[in-house]
């Protein structure tokens, strides 16, 4: 952890968070900060709430929240769409990227970077000039150019979609990233490829959440804090070791310290 | 669900093209006899085959019954309520665009279709048509260096009679069905196209159709023929007044193919739809057929069709002549109570023929959405082939599609594929792109366009972002 990191306010905090959707809880009181610069890892068991916890915080209407806050750079961002989040420099890389057919890729990304663009007070690209971003960009994920007159993720590989989700972020320029699993379904070498993307993208400024099962992935990008997440609680935060411990000795592990508690 | 909700605002977009225009009309009584054919006939100075033609028509429709197989469940028409003939008062003998009525100009500029010589259009002709008549068509000189006709049809009944008396009623019989009788009856105006041997239409031809009076009807007859090896592409446009009451259009258009000649037919049919308690708008019952009559003979309709209250319409191909081809891409919106039952027929008489038919249907509100085709392999119609392709997309809950495709052969060595699906837009596709702060009405609009794209692609240049633009409008609520 880096000391600098202390003086400044989080990015973002998730104060005791209770969630449900359709009466059935699902967050139970998460509490997290990600200050700026800092890199966040969250582990679990499938099912214990990590990707809920990811799309209430990009605002996906279906999740209600009964219980405590989020902020963005301080302000309470609950009544605001999703879009509007976005626009303010909320990332979510989506565990599975959704395919939209007949929606080119290029003209998505193309809008999606303008309404950033727009909320920075920045001027819109028109095509040529997004063009020219575009390509710049692709080389941070070693996509070709081919992917971008395809359908949004339409007939993608596993790969293909999760690097066109590190594009979108390249693009966008978020203040934070939730990257959901970006990890899975992923050889050795288009992890490093993703890895060494999300590296050069995020700065001082950038916050990362990373969702991941795997140590694999976090041997690329070395978080700051290791989160261990159980049936929707935060149960345990340590500095990377964590992780590595949890490699060794897997998740029943950690039920003892559901226990502890 | 919230964005339920949101997706119902966003495809309530108000009407535009909703004015009347003030203008002194010539209309006959409300009513419909034998007199009635006789004064609209006399009206015309028609010569003696067609009024009989008429009268023939109209016999036939006395003794036929209003179809209701579509169970589209529209109030009754009362076609003695209607008036059937109405024209606005113009200069008996016009010898320029600039003296038509600077009122009906205005009207066409609103529309968006300038007429006059400083402003027309440059890259299209266009026959401007008023409730029962055409008022002004542009390029007809220039078209005519080509030999190209292009004019009213009552003008083509006393310059080209026998155009119009071997070719009208050729591809759709008077006695086709109900509504096609009715049109034969008392049609009023139209276009009408002939392309000679071996040109190449110039530039694109478009008529321009306006209903302007709330109690007559439009009936007009659009006839195309394309000689040996020509080509056309023709453009139709639609929009009327917002009236509480119902108007009847019933149109037909007939269109004829020779040796290797091609039609490409695009319409984007915007009449008012009613308002969202399902009062007023046009009822639209239209026959619209080609017959490929030539072999390598090619004729393509595309249509993209968002207005209307009631929407009866199957724009077919009679595939005739060997190896001919025939096309019907289409994209029907429905939003409201609006009612669309729209298709096409494919009638493969000639050897190895082969058709294509795309259609996408988008319904939300409380719309109902059909899509009804024929593919029929006759006898001879070996080597022939069509492919279908019918896809469906609802938005919101109480939104109906159906397909009803209906397949006929009696041809073993032909081939007939038919796909069919339907999809919602999907809350995690709507959240997809809103998380990367796309606007919500944008998202709708964007996925909207996606699904029509394979149609979209078959429009003329121009029509494909008119098109595109008036989905967007139809979609996008308070935006635009």
């Amino acid at each position: 952890m880096q000391s600098k990191t202390k003086e400044l306010d989080p990015i973002l905090e998730v104060n005791n968070l209770f969630a449900s959707i359709e009466n059935l809880p699902i967050l139970k009181g998460v509490t997290i900060s990600v200050n700026p610069g800092e890199i966040h890892a969250i582990m679990g068991r499938n099912g214990c709430g990590k990707s809920t916890l990811s799309k209430i915080i990009a605002g996906h209407p279906s999740y209600k929240i009964t219980k405590g806050e989020i902020k963005f750079t301080g302000n309470d961002i609950q009544s605001l769409e999703p879009e509007e989040r976005a626009q303010s420099g909320i990332f979510l890389g989506f565990q599975y990227p959704i395919e939209i057919p007949g929606v080119s890729n290029l003209e998505f990304l193309r809008v999606a970077t303008n309404a950033r663009r727009k909320f920075l007070n920045k001027e819109e690209l028109d095509t040529f000039d997004f063009e020219d971003l575009v390509k710049e960009k692709l080389d941070l994920v070693k996509m070709d150019s081919a992917f971008l007159s395809r359908s949004i993720n339409q007939g993608f590989s596993g790969g293909e979609k999760k690097r066109n989700e590190i594009l979108q972020m390249a693009l966008l320029e978020p203040k934070i990233a939730i990257l959901d699993e970006t990890d899975s379904g992923l050889d050795i070498d288009a992890l490093r490829i993703v890895a060494s993307g999300i590296k050069k993208i995020s700065n001082e400024q950038t916050g990362i959440i990373l969702i991941t099962h795997y140590q694999r992935l976090l041997d690329e990008i070395k978080p700051d804090f290791v989160h261990v997440m159980s049936e929707g609680q935060i149960i345990k935060t340590g500095e990377s070791d964590l992780a590595l411990e949890l490699e060794k000795h897997g998740y029943e592990w950690t039920d003892n310290f559901v226990k502890e508690q | 669900m919230v964005s339920e909700n949101l997706v119902k605002d966003v495809v309530s977009e108000p009407y535009k093209y909703g004015f009347v225009t003030d203008i002194e009309t010539e209309k006959i009584s409300k009513g419909l006899n034998e007199d009635t054919i006789r004064l609209i006939s006399e009206k015309k100075e028609e010569p003696e085959y067609l009024l009989n033609f008429r009268l023939n028509a109209f016999r036939k429709w006395q003794k036929m019954e209003e179809p209701n197989w579509a169970d589209l469940g529209y109030k009754k028409i009362n076609y003695q309520d209607i008036i059937y003939y109405s024209a606005p008062k113009q200069k008996e003998k016009i010898s320029s665009l600039d003296e038509v009525d600077p009122k009906l100009l205005e009207t066409f500029d609103k529309l968006g279709i300038p007429l006059t010589e400083q402003k027309k259009l440059t890259n299209v002709a266009v026959d401007a048509v008023f409730d029962s008549v055409s008022i002004a068509t542009t390029f007809r000189k220039e078209l005519a260096e080509h030999g190209v006709i292009f004019c009213s049809i009552s003008e083509a009944v006393k310059d080209h009679s026998n155009l119009i008396e071997k070719y009208l009623g050729s591809v759709v019989p008077a006695n086709d069905n109900y509504f096609a009788a009715l049109n034969s009856a008392v049609f009023s105006d139209g276009s009408f196209v002939y392309i000679p041997k071996g040109v190449k239409c110039p530039m694109d031809l478009s008529s321009y159709f306006r209903i302007n009076s709330g109690d007559s009807g439009q009936f007009e007859r659009t006839l195309i023929i394309a000689e040996e090896s020509s080509s056309v592409s023709y453009l139709e446009g639609c929009t009327a007044p917002m009236f509480d009451t119902n108007t009847l259009h019933a149109a037909v258009v007939e269109l004829i193919a020779l040796d290797d000649a091609s039609i490409k037919y695009s319409t984007v049919q915007n009449w008012y739809a009613g308002n969202e308690e399902g009062v007023g708008g046009i009822f639209n019952f239209v026959t619209k057929r080609g017959k490929c009559l030539g072999k390598r003979s090619k004729i393509s309709w595309s249509q993209v069709e968002t207005g209307s209250a009631i929407t009866w319409k199957y724009p077919s191909c009679i595939l005739l002549g060997e190896e001919s081809v025939g096309e019907f891409y289409s994209v029907a919106l429905t939003n409201n109570l609006q009612k669309a039952d729209t298709g096409t027929k494919m009638i493969h008489i000639g050897p190895r023929t082969k058709s294509t038919i795309v259609s996408k249907g988008i319904s939300a509100g409380n719309s109902i959405n059909s899509y009804r085709g024929l593919v029929k392999m006759g006898s001879k119609a070996s080597g022939s082939r069509n492919y279908s392709q019918c896809d469906s997309m609802l938005i919101g809950n109480q939104a109906a599609a159906n397909t009803f495709p209906y397949i006929q052969s009696q041809q073993p060595n032909s081939e007939i594929e038919h796909e069919a699906s339907t999809c919602r837009i999907s809350e995690d596709q709507l959240f997809y792109l809103q998380s990367r702060g796309i606007e919500f009405e944008e998202a709708v609009s964007m996925m909207v366009s996606g699904f029509c794209r394979d149609v979209f692609n078959q429009l003329p240049m121009e029509f494909a972002a008119e098109a595109d633009k008036l989905l967007a409008l139809k979609l996008e609520g308070s935006v635009g």
